[in-house]
């Protein structure tokens, strides 16, 4: 089947890459994300040019291996021009792809700001750092924005388009730097860090402290101690660096492209994220509405005759010549097919709704048809890509 | 292997997209018109449980929303102040307020704090006996091992004080088939077949929680029988197509293509299901809840999941 035109377009790429180098997709879990910009840094590699790189979290494997992303680790690969052959197209640049390593990136960043050789490896063995860097949910997105600012200043990349980790709330990531270096210099963490025979004046002194002892047991409290005073031997690394990486978030060559579909958890997520961006003046390139029923689902002549399909089923198929089939079969069909379109409908009707109500962001919204089959080579990924941004 | 509703808690999990929340709703108003004193509790204080029964928004204390339904949403440092209070008997509650300034920083440097403090909480209503079943509309895939394993690794790394000894009984309870379980939703697309398949491989290697169900939700009913997808064939052509359109009188273009839309949706799911049949260890319980097609999600959509949840567990 082929996809019903787009009702709308976010205009070229051209018009919305002109003068960025970052593309930050984001939106919540589900809504395609991953695709869509894997699709726009297609898009892009083709018609604009130049060295483009996809960065992803967590790509569906059919679709890593369309990208030539076999392994972890941070490293980039090109997808070679033999796929974009194969798909009929000769991009005007090269396309690379990399995926996030979270722990791999850590490492980087401990091994870059240890002061010498003796601390790194002690954070590195830390059981508390495992577990930290593993557990702590926050050090996904902080480290997705570390990476990015890491490959964006290392000038490889004419263009990066980067599709951001799940997080609970799409504005987390943004946030992150600027939390990283709270946490960094928090009064508890200073507290944590004094060395012992002080602290024990201060643990009397202070009701918070004594809760947090009689919880945690002293031995977890100086286990936290001694890692985090190892940690702290990198906190002006760190604070810089965080400080450093909200820059270029903030960064006029950086731009945002919300991804939601019309049903209403994402859709509230993606309205949410669209007022933070613009109460913090980050620049919304475009909102891109997914998986999208088509139009003609909401036709009228049309619904007057699925409904008159259901009802009238027995006499229409009466009226129809043996050729196409029985008549008890034939009128089954034409329940079903009546039926189905009227389900579909009550669906369509909802996503026409919501996406009235998504009227906060004119003129850059893109809706995406459901295609018919998911997308896992790179002919999916321009098909999407041309179906957004030509 | 317990029932599911014979449980006293589970958590439901998915992918984001799927219809986590929907499905724990819709097994909680299940529960509770059984008669089953039930609880469900939202993980995520900024989630929307309370639009799935149409209520005010929840809070940390459980209101009855219906009869024999609780709802609440979890509030991490609600819990500790609660934790405090009942488990350790901290005499300090009443001047607790630097807590809330430094809390993040606690909950954010002891990893698994933040994690024990919600799963911790579920369990103790559980421990209690305050309801026969509480529902927890758990953290999405990417979180809830953490969730669940965070007894286990505190337990691992504070060797001493009121937390460490707090973990041995949630643990009990955690490790208990016939008191807790863990429900996947699943839909039958690419990504959250993968994802429940890698959190089913996690659940049984990282925590020792059961994997009571995995509910594939949004299946699409077949939609021709035995011979009658030839028949649409044929009214499918340019001559077909003619003839439909003298017989009903109005067009039928639109119509047609709505259906083979929904064949193809279908078939493409049905590839995504069985791939997840296969991909699953032998033995796992797996339910089906039907694509609705409900206009918005509230309690008439509530009602009707649990109903269909209730014809595939035989109620």
């Amino acid at each position: 089947m082929a996809p019903a035109k787009s009702s709308a377009r976010a205009g070229s790429i051209e018009q919305l890459l002109d003068a960025k180098e970052i593309v930050i997709h984001c939106g919540s879990g589900g809504v395609g994300k991953t695709t869509t910009a894997a699709a726009a840094a297609a898009e892009a590699a083709i018609h604009l040019g130049g060295k483009v790189l996809v960065l992803t979290v967590d790509p569906a494997k059919r679709l890593a291996n369309a990208l030539g992303l076999e392994q972890f680790g941070n490293i980039e690969t090109r997808v070679p021009n033999a796929a974009f052959a194969a798909a009929g197209v000769e991009p005007r640049g090269e396309l690379w792809a990399a995926m996030l390593d979270t722990k791999q990136s850590w490492d980087d960043l401990v091994q870059r700001h240890a002061p010498d050789a003796a601390t790194r490896d002690a954070i590195l063995a830390n059981p508390l750092y495992q577990n930290l860097m593993g557990r702590f949910v926050q050090s996904h997105d902080y480290i997705a924005m570390e990476r990015l600012y890491e490959i964006h200043s290392s000038g490889t990349y004419d263009l990066i388009v980067v599709d951001t980790p799940p997080t609970r709330n799409a504005i987390d990531f943004l946030e992150a730097p600027a939390r990283m270096a709270d946490f960094f210099s928090s009064r508890f963490l200073r507290w944590l860090t004094v060395p012992a025979r002080s602290r024990v004046l201060n643990f009397a002194s202070k009701p918070f402290y004594t809760v947090a002892d009689r919880i945690l047991g002293s031995q977890f409290l100086e286990d936290i101690a001694e890692f985090f005073l190892l940690f702290q031997s990198m906190y002006d690394g760190f604070v810089d660096r965080a400080k450093a990486v909200t820059r270029v978030l903030e960064d006029r060559r950086t731009t945002f492209v919300v991804v939601s579909t019309l049903e209403s958890a994402p859709v509230r997520e993606a309205e949410f994220f669209i007022r933070e961006l613009q109460a913090r003046k980050l620049h919304l390139g475009a909102v891109v509405l997914n998986k999208v029923l088509p139009d003609y689902l909401l036709d009228r002549k049309a619904t007057t005759s699925a409904k008159r399909m259901v009802a009238d089923a027995p006499a229409i198929a009466e009226a129809l010549d043996r050729s196409f089939g029985e008549s008890a079969q034939i009128e089954r069909v034409l329940r079903e097919v009546g039926e189905s379109f009227l389900n579909f409908q009550v669906v369509a009707k909802r996503e026409a709704e919501t996406k009235g109500e998504l009227a906060g962001a004119p003129e850059v919204v893109a809706t995406v048809p459901y295609f018919d089959s998911d997308i896992y080579d790179l002919e999916g990924l321009i098909r999407l890509g041309d179906k957004i941004w030509r | 292997m317990t029932p599911l509703l014979e449980r006293r808690l589970l958590f439901v999990t998915g992918k984001g997209g799927v219809g986590k929340t929907t499905i724990a709703a819709g097994l909680a108003l299940l529960a509770s018109q059984h008669g089953k004193r039930t609880l469900v509790g939202e993980v995520d204080s900024k989630g929307n449980l309370s639009d799935y029964f149409e209520v005010p928004p929840t809070s940390f204390e459980p209101r009855e929303i219906s009869p024999n339904l609780f709802a609440m949403s979890m509030h991490t440092e609600e819990s500790l102040k609660e934790y405090l209070r009942l488990q350790l008997k901290v005499p300090l509650v009443a001047r607790i307020g630097p807590l809330a300034r430094t809390f993040d920083f606690v909950a954010n440097a002891a990893p698994g704090v933040k994690e024990v403090l919600t799963v911790g909480k579920f369990l103790w209503e559980v421990r209690e006996r305050h309801y026969d079943l509480v529902v927890v509309d758990a953290a999405a895939t990417g979180h809830v091992v953490a969730q669940l394993a965070a007894p286990q690794g505190i337990q691992e790394l504070v060797k001493v004080g009121l937390v460490r000894d707090q973990t041995g009984w949630m643990l009990d309870i955690l490790g208990d088939e016939a008191q807790t379980g863990v429900v996947i939703v699943a839909a039958p697309e690419e990504m959250p077949v993968n994802e429940t398949l890698e959190l089913t491989e996690r659940i049984r290697t990282e925590t020792n929680v059961d994997l009571a169900a995995i509910i594939v939700n949004r299946v699409l009913p077949e939609l021709f029988g035995r011979g009658e997808e030839e028949v649409f064939e044929r009214l499918r052509t340019p001559d077909g197509v003619a003839a439909l359109e003298a017989a009903v009188g109005g067009p039928v273009a639109a119509v047609l293509d709505a259906a083979e839309l929904a064949v193809t949706l279908r078939r493409t799911r049905a590839g995504h299901l069985a791939r997840l049949r296969e991909g699953l260890p032998p033995g796992t319980n797996l339910l089906y809840v039907p694509e609705l097609f409900t206009r918005h999600h509230g309690m008439r959509a509530t009602q009707l999941v649990a109903t269909s949840l209730g014809e595939e567990l035989g109620y």
